[in-house]
Formats: C-alpha cells, sequence, structure tokens
C-alpha cells in the first residue's frame, strides 16, 4: 500500500495556492459528461454537492433519514472557528494553524492543517451570503465567542444551533442544484457496498455504490466517475455517545473492506460536558455545547464528605460554601482555566471522580457553575446567550440551571479517525474521497471546539471542487459508467447475502441488546484511559460478543419490507469490526496524545506523554479479511513549521 | 411507572391502518418518551408479539427535526416547546392510557406505522426557499452589517426544524408557518432581498400544488411549535404574496 500524501512543494502557506495553480480543470462542456457520487448529506456531504453541482457536474446524492436536512451535523450547537480576526485580538491564519496543531497534540499533518486555517475566512463569507444568520453585535458587525484550546475569539455563532444554521445554508445552496437538475437526490437510501472497476490500464476505480432503499428494503445499484464518502464518524460503537441513532461508521467500513486504509482508528474525541447516565435503557447521551464554559465555572466539593451527602441528596449544590469548592481546572491550568481542549477537561472530571468526588446520584458527575456570570451579567444575557441550552437541560433532568448547577460528565463525541486521505482528500482506493468526519485529516489526536463545522465545510465547498475536478480531468473520455457491469452484480449479491444470513439466525436477543453490550465493553475498556492491560480484555470480549452476536441474534421482518431492526444489525456487523481495529490501535499506541491516553506513558502530574521518536506518524491500517490482524502502514509526519513541544495550558 | 399504549400500526401506504393496544411495565419518570417506545419494540421483539413499531427519529435531542408523533390528540405531546424526542414520561401519570398516532395530512402519506413521507417540504424549499448563491465570490462576510434585531428576528424563523407539526396540528393541514418562517428568514436579511418577490409566489404555488391546505388563521401551528416559530411570520408571508402579485415592475424568470 503506497501512502503517498502528494503535498505540493513549496511554502507552508504557498502550498494551497501552487496546487490550484497548477491542478487540472475540466471545461465546462465536459464536466456535463462526469458523474459524482455523494454518500451522506451533512455540511461536508451537503456543499461538496452544492458546489460540484453548481460547476456543472452531475451529482448523485444520498442520505438515510427523509431529508437531507437532518443530517447529524445539525446538532452542533456552539459554533464555527474562523481566522477572521474581527475581534482585532492578534489571531491570524498562522495562529489558527498552530491552535489546531498544538490542540491536535502534534499528530496532525501540518499541511492539510494550514488550507484549513487558510479557507477558514471564505467559510464566514460564504455562510453569510446564503443568509446564515450569525449573531451579531449592536453595530450590526458579526459577533465571536471564545472556544478551547485558544486565547482569541474567532468562533462564530448562531445562538446554540450554529451546526443547524450552517447546514440549513449547505441544505439551501443542495436544494437550489436540485431543482436546477445538476444534483439528484435520494432520500431513505443506506450505502451497503462499494463498486471498484478496473480501467484500461488495470488500476481499480470506485465507479459506484449499492444503496439499500430503507422503504422498500430493495437494492438500487449508482454508477459514478468518482465517489465521495461523507458519512461522518463511528462514535456510535460506545452506544452511547452524541451521535444521532442512526449516525453509522458501515460506510467508511465498507470502504476499508474493500482496500480504503482506515487511519488512526484509536483517535475518539470525549467531550467534556454532557449530560451524565441516567439509566440503563437510556439510547444516547445529550452534549451541552462547549460555549457554555465561557461562562460556567467547573467544580466539585473539596471535602469527600460533602460529595458522599451531595450523592446521597442529602445535600444541595447550593449548600456547599465558596471555600470548600475546588474549581480544579481554573486551578490546574491558569491561564486557560474552563477553556483547556476537550481532551484536558474529559481527563480531569474523570480523575476527580474516581478519586471520589464526583456528584449526583451515580458519583459520575461535575458540576457545571452558571452562579456567577448570572450574578455578574445577568439572568437576561446568559438566557440571551444560551437559553435552547439552558431549556434542554431542564427538560432532560427536570433541573432549572438558572437556580442549580448543571451537572455534567464525559461522553463520547467525535471521532478523529477516518478513512486514511491524501492532500486532495482521496483515499487509497483511487477515485474513492472521504471529506468531514470521515477522513482522518485535521484534527490529529484530538480536534478543538468548533473545528468540525470548519473542516466539513472548507472540505467540501472549498477542497473538493479542486481535488475532485483534478482526478476527473483524466476521466473525460470513459463514458458514463453502466450499472451492467459484473462488478455490480457481485456487489448486491454481497449485500444480499449479508442480510440473508443475519436474517436466518432467529436466535432470542435483540440487535440493541448486542450493540448496548459492545458499547460497555468499548467505554470501560477502550475509552478514556487505556492500557495493555484492558485493551487486552476488550479483545477477548469483543471476539466473543461478535461470536454471540452471529449465533444469538434476532432480526424480525422481511428483508424486502421497511425495517429498521435490519438497518442496526447490518451497522452493528460492521461495529464489532471496527470495535477490533480501534482497540487494536489503541494497543500498537503505546503512547498518550490527544484523546488516546494510556495510563502507562504519563506525566508525574497525569497529563498525557508523547513518545515523538517511536509515534510521530499516521497509522494506516489495511484490512486482511474477517477475523484476521490488519497490517499497519506508517506515514510519517514532518513538522517543518509549527514548533513541536509538549503541550501545555498551564502558563 | 405503567402505561397502555395504543398505536396506530399501519403495514405500508397501501395497508388499512388500525390501533393496536400494548402494555409497558416500569418505565422511569426520567426516561424520553421514544425510549419508552425502544423498550416496547425491545419486548416486541423478544416476546415475538408483533413486528416492532416503525417510528421516525435521530438525533434525539430536539434539533433534527426528524420524530414527530401524534400524542393524544397533541404533535409532540403534552409538554410545550419539545419534540417528541424531548418528552418525558413524568409528564404524564402513573396508569396513563396513551394514544400515538401518525402526521395525519394528505401532503404527508404514511410509509409505515408512525412513519411519514416528508418530502412535500423538500420540494417547497428547492422551489426557491434559499439564496441562489454559488460557491465562491462572495463579499466579506462584515462587508454589509445587520442591525442586530434585525439578525435576531431572522434567526428566530430560522429555528424552524421543519418537522411538520404545524401541519399535523393545522385542521386544513396547511404548511403556512413552515413556509413563512423560510421566507421571514430569507427576506428579513439584505442577501436575501434580490429574490424576495421570486421566492415567495415559487413556494406559496409549491405548496399549493402539492395538497396542503389553506391558512384560516386558527393559530394551532403556532401552538403546538417545538421551536415557538410565531405567527408573526405567517402575516408576513401573507404580506409580501400579495405584494408580489402587484409587483409590475419584475418579470418572472418562469
Amino acid at each position: 500500500m503506497n501512502l503517498d500524501a502528494k503535498i505540493p512543494e513549496g511554502p507552508l502557506a504557498e502550498k494551497w495556492t501552487r496546487y490550484k495553480n497548477s491542478q487540472k480543470l475540466v471545461n465546462p462542456a465536459n464536466k456535463r459528461k462526469l458523474d459524482i457520487i455523494v454518500a451522506g448529506t451533512g455540511l461536508a456531504g451537503a456543499s461538496a454537492a452544492a458546489s460540484l453541482g453548481a460547476l456543472g457536474f452531475h451529482v448523485d446524492i444520498f442520505c438515510i433519514q427523509d431529508s437531507p436536512r437532518r443530517a447529524h451535523s445539525i446538532a452542533a450547537q456552539g459554533g464555527i472557528n474562523a481566522a477572521k480576526n474581527y475581534q482585532n485580538d492578534g489571531d491570524s491564519v498562522e495562529r489558527l494553524f498552530r491552535d489546531t496543531i498544538k490542540g491536535g497534540d502534534y499528530r496532525a499533518r501540518e499541511a492539510n492543517v494550514y488550507r484549513l486555517a487558510e479557507v477558514s475566512g471564505d467559510i464566514i463569507d460564504q455562510c453569510v451570503a446564503q443568509g446564515v444568520p450569525f449573531a451579531r453585535d449592536y453595530s450590526g458587525m458579526l459577533d465571536n465567542r471564545s472556544f478551547g484550546g485558544a486565547q482569541v475569539s474567532r468562533t462564530f455563532y448562531a445562538r446554540g444551533q450554529t451546526g443547524q444554521q450552517l447546514l440549513l445554508g449547505a441544505y439551501g445552496a443542495l436544494s437550489r442544484e436540485i431543482n436546477r437538475g445538476s444534483v439528484t437526490l435520494h432520500t431513505r437510501c443506506e450505502m451497503e457496498e462499494l463498486v471498484l472497476i478496473k480501467d484500461d490500464n488495470g488500476v481499480e476505480r470506485a465507479r459506484g455504490i449499492i444503496v439499500r432503499n430503507l422503504v422498500s428494503g430493495q437494492l438500487e445499484r449508482y454508477a459514478a466517475h468518482a465517489v465521495v464518502l461523507a458519512t461522518g464518524g463511528y462514535g456510535n460503537v460506545y452506544y452511547l455517545s452524541t451521535n444521532a441513532m442512526n449516525s453509522n461508521g458501515s460506510a467508511a467500513w465498507i470502504c476499508h473492506k474493500k482496500g480504503a486504509a482506515f487511519a488512526n482508528p484509536c483517535y475518539v474525541q470525549i467531550h467534556p460536558t454532557c449530560i451524565p447516565v441516567h439509566g440503563d435503557y437510556q439510547s444516547k447521551l445529550t452534549l451541552m455545547s462547549e460555549s457554555l464554559r465561557n461562562d460556567g465555572r467547573i467544580w466539585v466539593p473539596k471535602k469527600k464528605e460533602d460529595a458522599e451527602a451531595l450523592r446521597r441528596g442529602e445535600k444541595k449544590a447550593t449548600d456547599i460554601a465558596e471555600e470548600d469548592r475546588d474549581y480544579y481546572l481554573e486551578k490546574r491550568y491558569p491561564a486557560f482555566g474552563n477553556l483547556v481542549p476537550r481532551d484536558v477537561a474529559s481527563r480531569a472530571a474523570k480523575e476527580r471522580c474516581d478519586a471520589g468526588y464526583g456528584v449526583g446520584p451515580t458519583g459520575l458527575a461535575v458540576y457545571l457553575d452558571f452562579a456567577d456570570a448570572i450574578a455578574r451579567l445577568g439572568e437576561r444575557v446568559i438566557r440571551q446567550k444560551y437559553g435552547n441550552l439552558f431549556q434542554m437541560y431542564q427538560k432532560i433532568t427536570d433541573q432549572d440551571p438558572y437556580h442549580t448547577p448543571m451537572m455534567i460528565y464525559p461522553a463520547v463525541h467525535y471521532t478523529m479517525g477516518g478513512l486514511w486521505v491524501d492532500y486532495e482528500l482521496q483515499t487509497t482506493i483511487p477515485g474513492l474521497f472521504a471529506a468531514g468526519e470521515a477522513n482522518f485529516s485535521d484534527h490529529g489526536a484530538n480536534r478543538l471546539g468548533a473545528s468540525a463545522l470548519m473542516q466539513g465545510l472548507s472540505d467540501g465547498y472549498f477542497v473538493l471542487p479542486y481535488t475532485l475536478q483534478n482526478y476527473l480531468a483524466d476521466q473525460i473520455t470513459i463514458g458514463h459508467i453502466s450499472t451492467k457491469d459484473t462488478a455490480f452484480d457481485e456487489a448486491e449479491q454481497a449485500v444480499r447475502q449479508r442480510e440473508e444470513k443475519l436474517l436466518a439466525i432467529g436466535g432470542t436477543k435483540t440487535v440493541d441488546h448486542f450493540h448496548k453490550a459492545l458499547g460497555r465493553i468499548m467505554w470501560e475498556y477502550v475509552g478514556m484511559s487505556r492500557n495493555e492491560q484492558s485493551l487486552t480484555t476488550a479483545q477477548e470480549q469483543i471476539d466473543r460478543l461478535e461470536e454471540e452476536f452471529w449465533k444469538d441474534v434476532c432480526v424480525p421482518g422481511s428483508i424486502e419490507s421497511f425495517n429498521p431492526e435490519m438497518e442496526k444489525a447490518l451497522r452493528l456487523a460492521d461495529y464489532f469490526e471496527l470495535a477490533r481495529l480501534i482497540t487494536a490501535d489503541a494497543l500498537h499506541r503505546k503512547e498518550s496524545c490527544g484523546g488516546h491516553f494510556r495510563t502507562e506513558s504519563q506525566t508525574d502530574d497525569g497529563e498525557t506523554m508523547r513518545d515523538d521518536e517511536n509515534f510521530m506518524y499516521v497509522a494506516a491500517w489495511e484490512y486482511q479479511g474477517h477475523g484476521n490482524k490488519e497490517i499497519l502502514h506508517k506515514e510519517p509526519l514532518h513538522y517543518e513549521y509549527a514548533k513541536v513541544t509538549t503541550r501545555n495550558y498551564k502558563s | 411507572m405503567n402505561f397502555t399504549l395504543h398505536i396506530w400500526r399501519q403495514k405500508n401506504a397501501a395497508a388499512k391502518g388500525k390501533f393496536e393496544t400494548y402494555k409497558v411495565h416500569d418505565i422511569s419518570p426520567d426516561c424520553s418518551f421514544l425510549e419508552m417506545l425502544d423498550i416496547l419494540n425491545e419486548q416486541l421483539i423478544h416476546d415475538k408479539i408483533a413486528h416492532p413499531v416503525c417510528f421516525d427519529n435521530d438525533c434525539r435531542e430536539g434539533i433534527c427535526g426528524m420524530c414527530g408523533l401524534y400524542i393524544n390528540g397533541r404533535p409532540h405531546g403534552n409538554d410545550d416547546g419539545v419534540t417528541t424526542c424531548q418528552l418525558h414520561m413524568r409528564k404524564f401519570r402513573d396508569g396513563d392510557e396513551i394514544w400515538i398516532e401518525p402526521w395525519r395530512a394528505k401532503a404527508f402519506p404514511v410509509i409505515c406505522d408512525l412513519v411519514v413521507d416528508r418530502s412535500a417540504f423538500d420540494k417547497i424549499i428547492q422551489a426557491g426557499g434559499y439564496i441562489s448563491v454559488t460557491t465562491g465570490g462572495v463579499p466579506d462576510a462584515n462587508c454589509i452589517p445587520i442591525p442586530k434585531d434585525v439578525a435576531d428576528r431572522a434567526m428566530d424563523a430560522a429555528e424552524c426544524i421543519g418537522c411538520g407539526a404545524c401541519v399535523a396540528a393545522c385542521k386544513n393541514a396547511s404548511a403556512m408557518l413552515f413556509v413563512g418562517a423560510k421566507v421571514a428568514h430569507l427576506s428579513l436579511l439584505p442577501q436575501g432581498q434580490p429574490e424576495a418577490r421570486q421566492r415567495v409566489k415559487k413556494m406559496v404555488m409549491k405548496m399549493d400544488e402539492l395538497g396542503f391546505g389553506s391558512c384560516t388563521n386558527i393559530l394551532a401551528c403556532e401552538a403546538e411549535c417545538p421551536k415557538q416559530i410565531k405567527r408573526q411570520n405567517i402575516a408576513r408571508l401573507n404580506r409580501q404574496f400579495i405584494a408580489s402579485l402587484f409587483d409590475g415592475n419584475r418579470r418572472d424568470d418562469d
């Protein structure tokens, strides 16, 4: 396997310009002859399809929900970063680049990250032109807030619904192209297989997909000159996460099985501020935006007896005197305080709870307190800034966060790992591109808050329209690809066999039963902290559970019908394999970095300790068949511009 | 808590549906309504009583707009300002009988059980519910200042999640609140001005074509909207639509 990142020559700040000046173009008449498939309608997928359609290509776009506007990007709350420096507080492209590289704990590719920072400003311009109602100040200018891992205010936001507004902007652009006929929309369709066809030179290229029509259960074939995967992350392997119920890793996993390398699967982001788990029946965890850390202060009691009384419900948070409160983030990280990056904040919360200072009925929660901010700014201002988040919290927990502190605990939120892509966002399969959370490219071992929206839109609006064109320039003489090719027959058959196999088991336990069990293994042993022993345990337990699944799962109904249980079973079958790869990756990376914390590799005060000498590379895995150990390929990381240091958020 | 559930079962669009009764026991008051249905489905699969009940859902945090059930005669149930996924069982009394139906509107045909086809909303947006800007070549974001109160009002309207509760609540199955919210969001902003007249006309015509009913100002839509979108958006829509009919200076491009 060849891991050529294809990074353009020249100084960092000129790479993207040089690329654009030298890439191949496709003339307007030829664009009409070229078809592109986009799987996923989130920020990356919708923005890519809209931009490519506007250029004149024909695009088929697919989503599993009933409308493209439902994609999980819609749930992003806090904001989107951009190096506009509207606040005159010292921001620049250079600084956004450095913050992102540092936030990712020096495990991201420099050239990609610089390009991301470079186009960040264009994203805001684009969104405003589309009518995204970003927050403004009284002069009518755009307002900003701060997010973790930065000392400037560069986050643009639309109340607590930034993802929704950005997605509706991209959805609008997409809808316009659908109306013009350049994009064809397919809803309630799930990608089940990638189709590869050899060209005249014997090179296997991504040429189509097989989808399951979720309403009829029938399989459908679509062919194209290139396939873009924008299907999001795989956080739901943990069962409980902040992801939507239907978010899943299967499309990416299917591509991996067909030959696309999977990079850094063990980099999973655990978000520090989520509503704690409260029962076995729980289906998902709800995020409370990182933006709350602008005004909320995180604390636990200083005394263990207070923590115990709080857990038993004998005391209320407001009963604890100021001097008996431990604002542990402010104390440990004076320079960044409550706004340390997510991995740091999550680990600190876990450390306090494990030490016996956790609150709430389960002891697995810390306080996020707005009393100071309300005293300083007044309840009206806080309501304006975070009203919808406070309402959401109140509806779920039945507690009023204006008068009692919120209780929060870390939860799985985002996956930095994903399909390996080069500078052009092309995977190791020619003609298969991956964008947004589905790829691994920009966040290293830890993503900074408000950077996912930036990356999704950067990939879709400003990167793929160039790099896909460069790829397609060689394809203009091919003509439309036929779905009658035998490769489509084989792919379709493979999907049918998987479905039939699942249906035939006729066991006694539901899909969710197994998914919950897998989630518990992953959270317990491959969660916020990992070590050799826990990871080995996880491997054994995953194997055992998978075996049981294939013997005893019950998938009711028929194949050719509306059958959500079948959808879930197909996804879970892939999660077992994915879980094994996450564990293997975590096991091989004997260092701590970003969200990946190996207890064997920590400093005296419990911070992550990297091993740059041995692990400064991207781990890209090659599939070797079910149950077999995957082959590790390494893409070394070179830092020519960013100074590699130990992350320090203390001073 | 224990509940008796009367749930609308319908195999597919062509089949005739009917209510079936099921019982659930030991439900925690902190359980969400959809989690309660998850528990029911686990039970149905496990005991092989019936096919699990199909219902749309995704984010389960009230923003994607995918879920939507008609619960005891109210879209999204008996709590104000929430979607079905944010409705919790503590809002019911122990032993309650709960009637669960899909959205009922000509423009939203039933697909299976409680799942309906809302693609009509997408079609209305595709008809013109956007600002026609292509990628790139746009001015700097701070080039046109927008007064804070205008931006805030645009945002109020833009909060619509497209769940369809307004249509379900309306005795005429009208989509005026949905269309009004989008028209208001875009026309309040200076960027949305150039196409404002065309947009409102195209969207209203599409809405009528797709079989949504007329508005008779009952305002059940406003009362039931989980995002509390205001009736003023309907007034704005009417005003702009009428103005667009008398606008002789612009020639329609279609």
